[in-house]
């Protein structure tokens, strides 16, 4: 049994933001808007030859309604602006970077006044009170520190809401379970396939009854409510989601409440359109298309219009947690590699967290055919040694269970096929992932 | 006796079979016994050879998924019902067994048997004392 404490409720860490009336948030947004619109066109040259090569009048921007107007920002602009071209303060104003993992020539460098990381801490410190947080809890934050932003997001909001932190960064489980025990951490904030694995090992350890943890507060990566019921399980926790980019700020762009239905989106700070990807036309509330960030009233590195790539769901309904905030869906893909299998969206990037999941190697492929009008859907897997056996009754269990949590995943039934390991094709050392042999009709 | 066994998955490709036979033949493995169960998918091969673990490591490094698995092989007179009796033997004691294979002995006279069970010490008992051996 857990011990209970007795602790000081705290609902909300910003009350009267969070629970603003929508009304008053729109009269926030369009203020701010209209002010960062104004100085961004003034003090960035590289968004002011956009805006001006989109064939836009600046004085036509009146207020947020006039926001459709204006181009959009993608990562091929972050590349082409690097490393500052898209820097809105002096330099000697910027107190601190991050930047996205990846090959130099994708690489992102998103920058920070002190202001900046003061509004990013307020959102993360939302997140962490969201979840029951507050200065009595211990918050363990195994993201990584350094340039990625998921360390440094939680520590700061952690720090922000005076709760003891605990800065682990990544890896080294025993080290991780022996402070998590000690320190008697309450939160852990890491992503959700290795809150899986620390959960497996607390197990394997015999620890878990040591450890004191009651909420989880994880992102960075996709995951299912199947995984999140499992981490619950093994860690003895609630598990709630965050999300957040680099580009816009880092994690806290949105995050869970106690409902568990959907990430609020601090809209006092970020304002939210959902778009058709392949026309980049705006989508009422409610649709399923690419979110779009437009940061109020960042300062160093203020994106507008800024298209992230992921696919989700705004949901406006009130919410009973009394937040205002409009919530998204878990981003369900990238509408970049998004395939239509079955009239079905389907990203690759779910497969390889089911996979993930289900402690298999990432390794796959997705062969997509037409045969007469209707689509084949195959998965090949590399089997894992351990997996292997002398039954088929074993094999076919193993298939019959990936089935099924891809199916819970996608909506739609794929053909499992486990193939040997090392035996999926590749082409320069990477995994060719995707073979749509529909393309080629 | 408990017998190691050899499984390795067959993918539904031409040349998997004659490329396990061959690993094992280069590296002078003797194979006394093989039967391959079927799907729709791939096939399941179970082998049993004169030096199961040098084996297993030869496919490994050869890239194949396989693994050793203990069952019970059993020595039975080759003459009309004497499967019978062993088969009756095990049904006898409530003992169901996932798979099972024969193949000739060495010997003049006698059959092997091997059979997948979940106990194999209890098995065995049950078909020694029913006098279902040789
Ligand atoms: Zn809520």
């Amino acid at each position: 049994m857990k011990e209970k404490v007795v602790r000081k409720m705290k609902k909300y860490f910003q009350p009267e933001i969070e629970t603003m009336p929508r009304e008053q948030i729109k009269e926030i947004q369009n203020d701010l808007f209209v002010k960062q619109f104004r100085r961004v066109y003034e003090s960035v040259p590289y968004y002011k030859a956009k805006v001006d090569a989109a064939g836009v009048n600046p004085d036509e921007i009146q207020s947020i309604a006039d926001i459709s107007k204006l181009p959009f920002l993608t990562k091929d602009d972050l590349r082409e602006a690097y490393p500052d071209g898209l820097l809105a303060v002096p330099k000697k104003d910027v107190v601190r970077i991050h930047s996205t993992s990846g090959t130099t020539g994708k690489r992102v460098v998103a920058y920070y006044t002190q202001n900046d990381l003061d509004l990013w801490s307020d959102c993360t410190a939302r997140a962490i009170v969201a979840t029951g947080g507050s200065e009595d809890d211990v918050v363990q934050v195994c993201y990584g520190y350094g340039l990625f932003t998921g360390g440094a997001g939680l520590n700061d909001g952690a720090h922000k809401l005076g709760a003891l932190t605990v800065p682990m960064s990544s890896g080294n489980t025993d080290r991780q379970l022996q402070f998590m025990e000690d320190m008697q951490a309450t939160v852990l904030c890491c992503t959700p396939s290795y809150a899986s694995f620390l959960g497996e090992s607390a197990i394997e350890r015999g620890v878990r009854d040591r450890l004191k943890l009651r909420a989880g507060i994880f992102g960075a990566e996709a995951w299912t409510e199947e995984m999140r019921r499992d981490i619950e399980d093994k860690l003895q926790l609630k598990a709630y989601d965050i999300y957040g980019l680099t580009e816009i700020s880092g994690p806290g762009v949105a995050f869970e409440c106690e409902e568990q239905a959907g990430m609020h989106i601090n809209e006092d700070h970020f304002y939210i359109e959902t778009i058709d990807p392949d026309t980049g036309e705006v989508l009422p509330e409610g649709s399923k298309g690419e979110l779009v960030f437009t940061c109020l009233d960042k300062e160093a590195f203020p994106l507008i219009r800024y298209r992230t790539k992921d696919i989700c769901v705004l949901n406006p309904e009130e919410c009973s947690c009394g937040r205002t905030h409009i919530r998204m869906s878990k981003p369900m893909g990238r509408s970049d590699d998004m395939l239509i299998i079955k009239g079905v969206n389907v990203f690759p990037s779910q497969i390889e967290t089911v996979l993930l999941n289900e402690g298999l190697t990432p390794n796959y492929q997705i062969i997509v055919d037409r045969v007469g009008s209707s689509d084949t859907f195959d998965v090949l897997v590399e089997m894992p040694e351990d997996l292997f056996g002398d039954t088929v009754a074993a094999i076919s269990r193993r298939e019959k269970q990936i089935v099924s949590s891809l199916k819970s995943m996608l909506g739609i039934v794929a053909k499992v096929r486990l193939v040997e390991p090392k035996s999926i094709e590749r082409s320069e050392g990477k995994a060719v992932r995707v073979i749509d042999k529909r393309k080629l009709y | 006796m408990i017998q190691k066994q050899i499984s390795a998955y067959l993918e539904n490709k031409p040349g998997q079979l004659l490329d396990y036979i061959q690993v094992l033949g280069e590296n002078n493995i003797d194979l006394q016994a093989l039967c391959i169960a079927d799907t729709e998918d791939y096939g399941l091969l179970r082998m049993i050879v004169d030096d199961p673990d040098k084996a297993v490591d030869l496919l490994k490094k050869a890239g194949h998924s396989c693994a050793i698995t203990e069952v019970l092989s059993v020595v039975i007179p080759d003459r009309p019902g004497a499967m019978r009796k062993a088969l009756a033997a095990l049904n006898e004691a409530q003992i169901s067994f996932d798979y099972c294979y024969a193949f000739f002995s060495k010997e003049e006279g006698k059959a092997n048997i091997v059979f997948r069970v979940p106990d194999n010490d209890e098995a065995l008992k049950a078909l020694e004392d029913a006098g279902a051996l040789e």
